[in-house]
């Protein structure tokens, strides 16, 4: 009884999990005229922050603003402008911070390479400790020594 | 070199680049306007007082102006009323309006009732004029030089505070009262 029970409740978090896995909407996605111009809109709306709840990107985000903002992008799109062109009229409006992926500019490095600096850091100080300890099982040394590096 | 030596050292570095950031970020919601030095946006919108008239940017170059984004179903806005009225009886600078996506009944009711602090005011019935202004939650309020460069951009309700500590300093020695009227 238990085992049909888990067994049922796991078919249904297998069955959340693919359903979640494809793109979930707050709101109604907006048609367009063909589908290559659909998947443009559709990258684009995921990629902008929204601006007034700030966690949610333009697709998810059922705030007015947000409603705004994709069919300013909409009209962009129809009216033959590239994706560059539609980030950068963006950006020039609200800053870097509307782009859930901020690009690589001077402004921007310490982002992109603080998470690096801090690997590297921890590799460094992780290979110290084995090497001095390496050392201190080689020299025969106590046990309590040991535990003391 | 004791054995504590090199944590502290990295805790020291870690509070330190905590503090910068609590120091540099004193409200999340206040994100700097990449417009702030750079010429305002264009626009040619219809008036909120008078439909057949056009208010644009092109009629409010030559002087200074503060061009405040605003919308009777925002309640900062209604907040801010009162400084704006005060801004207008200083005689210091003209505000220009932009009613956001606002019923018209509404927006002239509200100016009859309170008072119409806007020497002209922009209607953008569809929003997409403040996203070209990179206006995220109203009231939000731009100071706009002669040449038509955005200057200082404030975003909430203007307090007598934001007036005498932001706007004021930022504006020339010459713009008195009486200059403001003769422009």
């Amino acid at each position: 009884m238990t085992a049909r029970l888990c067994a049922i409740l796991i078919a249904a978090l297998a069955a959340a999990l693919l359903l979640g896995s494809s793109r979930a909407y707050a709101i109604a996605p907006e048609q367009m005229p063909t589908p290559q111009l659909e998947a443009r809109y559709l990258a684009l709306i995921h990629g902008f922050r929204c601006m007034q709840c700030q966690d949610e990107s333009l697709a998810d985000s059922p705030v007015n603003l947000a409603a705004d903002m994709r069919r300013q992008i909409r009209d962009m799109l129809l009216a033959g402008k590239t994706d560059q062109q539609i980030r950068d009229f963006m950006v020039s409006r609200y800053g870097y911070f509307i782009l859930f992926k901020p690009p690589f500019v001077w402004k921007t490095a310490w982002l992109w390479l603080t998470p690096g600096v801090l690997l590297l850091i921890g590799v460094i100080a992780a290979l110290t400790v084995i090497r001095r300890r390496a050392a201190l099982v080689a020299s025969d040394l106590e046990d309590n020594d040991l535990t003391d590096a | 070199m004791s054995r504590f030596t090199l944590p502290l050292v990295l805790f020291a570095l870690l509070v330190v680049v905590l503090a910068i950031g609590i120091k540099q970020s004193p409200d999340k919601d206040l994100i700097p306007s990449p417009l702030i030095g750079k010429p305002a946006p264009e626009f040619s919108l219809p008036s909120l007082t008078d439909p057949g008239q056009r208010v644009s940017s092109t009629q409010l170059r030559g002087h200074w102006y503060l061009f405040n984004v605003w919308g009777t179903w925002c309640g900062s806005c209604r907040m801010e009323h009162s400084m704006l009225l005060k801004i207008k009886q200083s005689g210091v600078i003209p505000l220009v309006g932009l009613d956001w996506k606002d019923d018209r009944g509404d927006a002239l009711a509200f100016l009859k009732d309170e008072g119409d602090p806007y020497e002209s005011i922009a209607v953008d019935q569809d929003g997409s004029e403040a996203i070209m202004w990179g206006v995220y939650g109203a009231p939000e309020t731009f100071l706009v030089n002669p040449q038509g460069i955005v200057v200082y951009k404030f975003i909430g309700p203007i307090t007598e505070q934001t007036w005498e500590q932001q706007i004021l300093p930022r504006l020339p020695m010459g713009q008195t009262p009486a200059a403001a009227a003769s422009s």
